[in-house]
């Protein structure tokens, strides 16, 4: 919750045909005392004020011919890469992770799941970078239960923009173990999870914060994420 | 005319399903498989009659959402 001292977000939640994670998300963020609004893919705009974009889970155009490379070319897109490009933050959770790398605001590529299966489950993660807007409450090094489904979160990026991510610190997150050993979940390059681009205003992840935010349902590891984005 | 563009991914990225695929081959006694790659094919009917012209639309189509050349090469027939 939010003390007198926080300010109140205002955090526009993006809807494309498939997209079902809209909901959870505003309750999440919604939970924290913020203002969300749900913004149509076919706007052309983003309403003004706002402090945060979230691209939200899903199944955008029935994930048909490549997760999220439909969607990219939705008319409320070309606003979002402005946003982003003015430096506005911008959060993809799952199928809004494969978007924002179709969309190029985020490099590399989200691919089928080696083992070919939807992966539903909760998941530790560790955080490997915390000076970032997003996991700035989190600690270096800290493990987190986040739920994970997903079939198309194997994250491939060669071997040069790899070395990229390591030494300007976009590496966000890696599946763990309870011991916070890296673990092969999806076949992610290096176990990344979660990623940020260059400037760090753009991040994307395919572990679901929104649904980590009462501890009855599991994990409430979700709330510091998001929190982060209040600072 | 028509154009089929081929999409698969390239190589040295990991191809789970034709991985898959080649170890059903496998069991199944075909023993001379050495290598799946699975791809889609995608076949689009053009109203032109300039070929060169439509092979050059269909490449920006490619570039720009059929393949993800990040991870995926394509190929384009134009028929």
């Amino acid at each position: 919750m939010l003390d007198n001292q926080q300010t109140v977000m205002k955090v526009a939640i993006l809807r494309f045909p498939g997209t079902n994670c809209e909901f959870d998300t505003q309750y999440a963020f919604g939970k924290l005392g913020h203002q969300t609004v749900l913004v149509w893919h076919k706007e052309e705009s983003l309403p003004t004020d706002i402090d945060l974009v979230v691209v939200p889970g899903g199944f955008s155009y029935g994930d048909y011919l490549r997760s999220g490379s439909i969607a990219r070319f939705s008319p409320i897109m070309k606003a979002v890469v402005e946003y982003a490009d003015k430096g506005g933050k911008v959060l993809g959770i799952c199928n809004g992770f494969q978007i924002l790398t179709e969309a190029g605001l985020l490099p590399g590529a989200l691919k089928r799941n080696n083992n070919l299966h939807f992966i539903s489950k909760h998941q530790h993660l560790k955080v490997i970078n915390n000076d970032n807007p997003f996991l700035n409450q989190c600690s270096n090094e800290e493990i987190l239960t986040i739920p994970i489904a997903h079939a198309d979160g194997n994250y491939y990026i060669d071997d040069e923009g790899l070395s990229k991510l390591e030494q300007n610190g976009q590496i966000l997150l890696r599946y763990c173990d309870e011991n916070g050993e890296r673990e092969i979940v999806n076949g992610s390059v290096t176990s990344i999870a979660g990623i940020c681009n260059e400037t760090k205003n753009v991040f994307g992840l395919m572990p679901h914060p929104e649904r980590a935010m009462e501890s009855i349902l599991g994990s409430e590891d979700g709330t510091k994420m998001l929190q982060g984005f209040e600072q | 005319m028509k154009a089929i563009v081929n999409v698969y991914l390239k190589e040295g990225v990991l191809d789970p399903q034709g991985k898959a695929t080649r170890h059903a081959l496998e069991s199944m006694n075909f023993k001379s498989v050495q290598n799946v790659r699975i791809g889609k094919q995608i076949i689009i009917t053009l109203d032109s009659e300039d070929r060169e012209a439509a092979e050059k639309e269909v490449k920006e189509m490619c570039e720009t959402l059929l393949a993800n050349t990040v991870i995926e090469d394509y190929t384009i027939e134009i028929v």
